[in-house]
């Protein structure tokens, strides 16, 4: 698709925020429906943010951080997330502790489950449907995010009347980009020395796949996010093994907690 | 493994939702990280520091105050920000009500910004297309971008044909976009 010659220069114009009256709404009207001149659109407002990224100025005045960070201080937001570490890096991590690290990383996986959903919408929806569509989805998978990995989140499960909550896990698989989520709750307290373990069970027969090691909070509950995975592995199952935490972690040698029931 | 591009737009992500938890250290480090880039737009556009000042702390303060007005769909924090500080700036500017809220700010890119050293460079290309341009194209564009210019006071302002100052502008973006393609 190319962009239509006679809003050209026009469309230039708007990404700058330089095109006004007339022409700006005969524009507007002519971008309501046309995806190639949207796309142009946000390729010129790309290449306009690299212009204001050529600004080498000096450093702001260490007043200004000062004046900023008493005026946050001022403005708590939320009480600070519990036992987060200061900016950890993302990983392929299986490892549950680092609650919003985890969060980051499945926030990355909605981001592209939801790109891949509007690549593969681009030509059969209005670009403005799509777009719009697509802020939505992406606001709510955010809002999801955030509340699954809130650690001041209250997760409370509900189970028969008068029954003892028993350990519980969902895996949440994507073989084509192999993405995994898992989560557990009611997992019993690790005994010393052990850990548990998340296996793939391949759907071939092979034997299984390590899906990560993880030690769950103190309410028994843990996540597991994107961990190491061999590429276009169909899973049959999954399961959870404690495991003793020393040694290899290749197959499993301890004993089931929790097995898929399967879809 | 991991590219020095997923790493640093996660590691950007990991900070924003540590904002959203209302991490005032994951804040310091935002700040730390990006005021300069802020900082550097918003003077550039408004030429007085304490004013630019104000736009840097206007924007942080926001993004405290709502972490969630960026997410990854929107671009690299780096670029969203230098947008955010332009567009405010020239509201600040031409001392109008701001007009683009910072959840408003959409901006794909797909170039290498993920460290300072490719910010670097890439930096270096597009003020290397910016140099090579004739002095009128690159005129006409800073000032619509860094003043806010609408193309009618452009032209007023220089003396030139309306559309001498819109293929100037279109002509200057495509120079910019072909050095950054090769």
């Amino acid at each position: 698709m190319s962009v239509h010659e006679e809003f050209a220069e026009d469309l230039a114009l708007y990404a700058l925020g330089s095109l006004d009256g007339a022409e700006r709404q005969a524009l507007e009207r002519h971008l309501e429906g046309c995806a190639s001149c949207i796309r142009e659109l946000e390729l010129l407002r790309g290449d306009l943010s690299l212009l204001a990224l050529t600004t080498a100025g000096p450093k702001p005045p260490a007043r200004a951080r000062q004046r900023l960070l008493s005026a946050i201080a001022n403005e708590p937001r939320l009480p600070v997330a519990q036992a987060a570490p200061a900016f950890p890096r993302r990983q392929r991590s299986w490892w549950p502790a680092l609650g919003w690290a985890a969060a980051a990383a499945l926030t990355l996986l909605c981001i592209g489950l939801l790109r891949q959903n509007s690549t593969l919408q681009q030509d059969v929806a209005s670009p403005r449907e799509q777009f719009t569509d697509q802020g939505s989805k992406l606001e709510q998978a955010n809002e999801v995010v955030a509340t699954l990995l809130d650690p001041e989140a209250q997760k409370i499960e509900l189970v028969a009347s008068g029954s003892k909550p028993q350990p519980r896990g969902k895996a949440i698989y994507q073989r084509r980009n192999r993405n995994l989520i898992f989560f557990a709750s009611n997992l019993p307290p690790l005994p010393a020395d052990k850990i548990y373990e998340l296996w793939l069970f391949p759907a071939n027969g092979a034997a299984p796949v390590a899906a990560g090691l993880f030690k769950p909070d103190a309410r028994g509950s843990a996540t597991v996010v994107n961990p190491p995975l061999p590429e276009g592995e169909e899973a049959k199952n999954f399961a959870v093994t404690l495991e003793p935490e020393s040694g290899s972690h290749e197959s499993p040698r301890g004993t089931p907690v929790i097995v898929g029931v399967g879809e | 493994m991991p590219s020095a591009d997923t790493n640093a737009m996660t590691s950007d992500l990991a900070l924003v939702m540590a904002i959203r938890s209302g991490d005032q250290g994951a804040m310091t480090g935002l700040y730390d990280r990006y005021s300069s880039i802020v900082y550097s737009v918003a003077l550039r556009v408004l030429q007085d520091t304490g004013a630019a000042e104000d736009v840097l702390q206007d924007i942080f303060m926001q993004l405290w105050r709502n972490p969630g007005a960026f997410d990854a769909s929107r671009g690299k924090l780096a670029a969203w920000l230098a947008v955010i500080a332009r567009n405010r700036a020239i509201d600040a500017l031409r001392r109008r009500r701001p007009e683009n809220d910072i959840e408003d700010a959409v901006v794909p890119i797909e170039h290498d910004l993920a460290s300072e050293a490719d910010r670097s460079r890439t930096m270096d290309r597009v003020r290397g297309a910016l140099q090579a341009m004739p002095a009128p194209q690159r005129s006409a564009l800073e000032m619509a971008y860094f003043e806010g210019l609408p193309h009618s006071e452009i032209a007023e302002k220089t003396g030139e044909p309306l559309g001498t100052i819109k293929t100037r502008i279109r002509a200057g973006l495509l120079s910019l976009r072909k050095v950054l393609a090769t």
